[in-house]
């Protein structure tokens, strides 16, 4: 297959915006990326997209255009946007098509995601109860990990304190002013022992990507960024995942590990050769964790990870530089693409305030939703 | 309690010490909750373990959302609760509201035993204790 090319990109601001649908917000963002690609409409050749709760996306035809293109839905949860990419991806490595496009958008109502037990194939009491909350596992697995590998609250306070200090940063984020530590460790509990500033919020948002063959960058002179590889699994046997209400006594894989591993071993890189990452934080612990399923530090070393640095923008290895989910919230659709919009802009070296130092090369993300998807992109300047 | 009702059927047994129902998988492999419908096929109900040990915990500080039927009217009579993962040796890892505990009292592979406990106006639920020195 050949190589495959992002050549625009696009975002509408996230957070919350009174009188524009979440569609609308994805329309915003295609338009955006079709200018910073110098395209019309009209040259995309297929399309992939999605939302949770704002609807099917091939619907953005009718203010975009009737170009009569194949417009694919995309509803893979946290992961719609990294599945949305990989087809598009897929759509045009195979030379089937020269420029696609991959959007994601959505606009969720305020408070915790609230999930049908039925649609999930769970007994009903399983919600009745009050165990079917996204919130919960995150707080399960992070109370789990901390006394397994020596992480203490203070780690979980300085990973939300480096999201607002980057997401202050952004202009696309949601939350834009810095919080203390302080004030992140005393702020009301959640879900032990996780605070509200702590957790990322549903939110709205929209995102595009326009992928384009080699052949057709270089006709346009366009300014890309490679797609090393992607990556896209769903849960092995005895995992632990979001919504179990039983869970193996064997221990079991990881879809992030190994959306991971596939992606490293497709792209002929290894996680020391990554200049920028962007991880899926929906809470502090997601953070810390993802750090070691991803493959770049050994369980129980964020610790020291996060007590030096590392992760700052100027550190050894950058994460969430624009404030990942913490300071931009969760808008389904559009979450996972945002990750990759970030790296877009850091190996152009468009990320303004918040650029990361060095001429970063090699940018990885990585999202995980319900009910067990994980989904990775590395991309290559 | 007389009055209330079990929160689904078939979730525990009826007996003077019930036992949490899972299935056995022709693998051996023991799942909770027993599955149902298709699913069902050649999995045997199988009662499980009344003692086990906390895997983790956590504590539900907010009102979780519909389908949420939990004690009280709304918000203003929300009272937290606690729940974790209670591993049931060589069995299974089960999900349950946790009882008689502050979170403080928490510990990971803590010994905790199996209760049925009043949970609103209508039903009873399956929660874990932690084990009562006798």
């Amino acid at each position: 297959m050949s190589d495959v090319y992002i050549i625009g990109a696009g975002i509408h601001p996230f957070g919350r915006t009174a009188g524009r649908s979440g569609r609308e917000q994805g329309v915003f963002a295609v338009r955006q990326a079709l200018a910073d690609a110098g395209l019309e409409w009209s040259d995309i050749g297929c399309a992939y997209g999605g939302s949770a709760s704002s609807g099917a996306a091939d619907i953005m035809v009718n203010e975009l255009g009737l170009t009569s293109l194949p417009f694919v839905n995309v509803a893979n949860g946290c992961a719609t946007g990294g599945s949305s990419l990989a087809s598009a991806k897929y759509a045009v490595a195979s030379g089937a098509f020269d420029l696609a496009l991959a959007t994601g958008f959505d606009k969720h109502d305020r408070g915790a995601f609230n999930a049908d037990p039925a649609s999930y194939g769970l007994p009903a009491w399983y919600g009745q109860t009050g165990m079917m909350l996204t919130t919960q596992f995150f707080a399960l697995k992070i109370q789990r990990y901390m006394q397994k590998y020596g992480i203490s609250r203070k780690t979980l306070g300085l990973v939300a304190e480096k999201a607002f200090r980057n997401g202050a940063k952004t202009d696309h984020a949601w939350r834009r002013t810095e919080v203390d530590l302080d004030t992140i460790l005393n702020a009301p509990m959640i879900n032990d022992p996780l605070t509200k500033f702590m957790f990322c919020s549903p939110a709205e948002g929209g995102v595009a990507l326009i992928l384009a063959s080699e052949r057709k960058m270089r006709e346009l002179g366009a300014d890309g960024v490679k797609i090393a590889n992607i990556s896209v699994r769903s849960r092995p046997p005895h995992s632990f995942e979001v919504f179990q209400a039983g869970i193996s006594v064997t221990e079991g894989g990881k879809p992030t590990e190994l959306a991971s591993k596939a992606a490293f071993e497709g792209a002929g890189i290894g996680p020391e050769d990554v200049d920028v990452a962007q991880l899926q934080d929906t809470e502090s612990g997601a953070e810390i964790m993802h750090m070691a399923e991803n493959g770049f530090c050994a369980d129980g070393d964020q610790e020291q990870w996060l007590a030096e640095g590392r992760t700052e923008i100027g550190g050894r290895l950058p994460v969430n530089t624009d404030g990942g989910c913490l300071a931009c919230g969760e808008p389904i659709g559009a979450s996972g693409l945002r990750q990759v919009y970030e790296n877009v802009q850091q190996l152009r070296g468009r990320g303004g305030a918040r650029q990361v130092p060095g001429n970063p090369k090699i940018g990885y993300s990585h999202v995980y939703g319900a009910p067990g998807l994980s989904a990775v992109a590395i991309l290559e300047r | 309690m007389s009055s209330l009702t079990p929160i689904a059927k078939n979730l525990w047994t009826e007996e003077a010490e019930p036992h949490l129902i899972g299935g056995r998988l022709p693998s051996g492999e023991i799942v909770f909750p027993m599955p149902e419908g298709d699913a069902a096929a050649g999995v045997e109900p199988y009662p499980l373990l009344r003692k086990g040990t906390l895997w983790s915990f956590t504590s539900q500080e907010f009102r979780p959302k519909s389908p949420y039927e939990g004690p009280g009217e709304g918000p203003h009579d929300f009272k937290p609760y606690l729940l974790g993962y209670i591993e049931l040796p060589g069995e299974v890892i089960v999900e349950s509201l946790i009882v008689d505990a502050a979170i403080g009292d928490l510990k990971l592979g803590m010994p905790m035993e199996f209760v049925i406990v009043p949970f609103n106006a209508v039903h009873t639920t399956f929660a874990f204790r932690p084990e009562k020195q006798s």
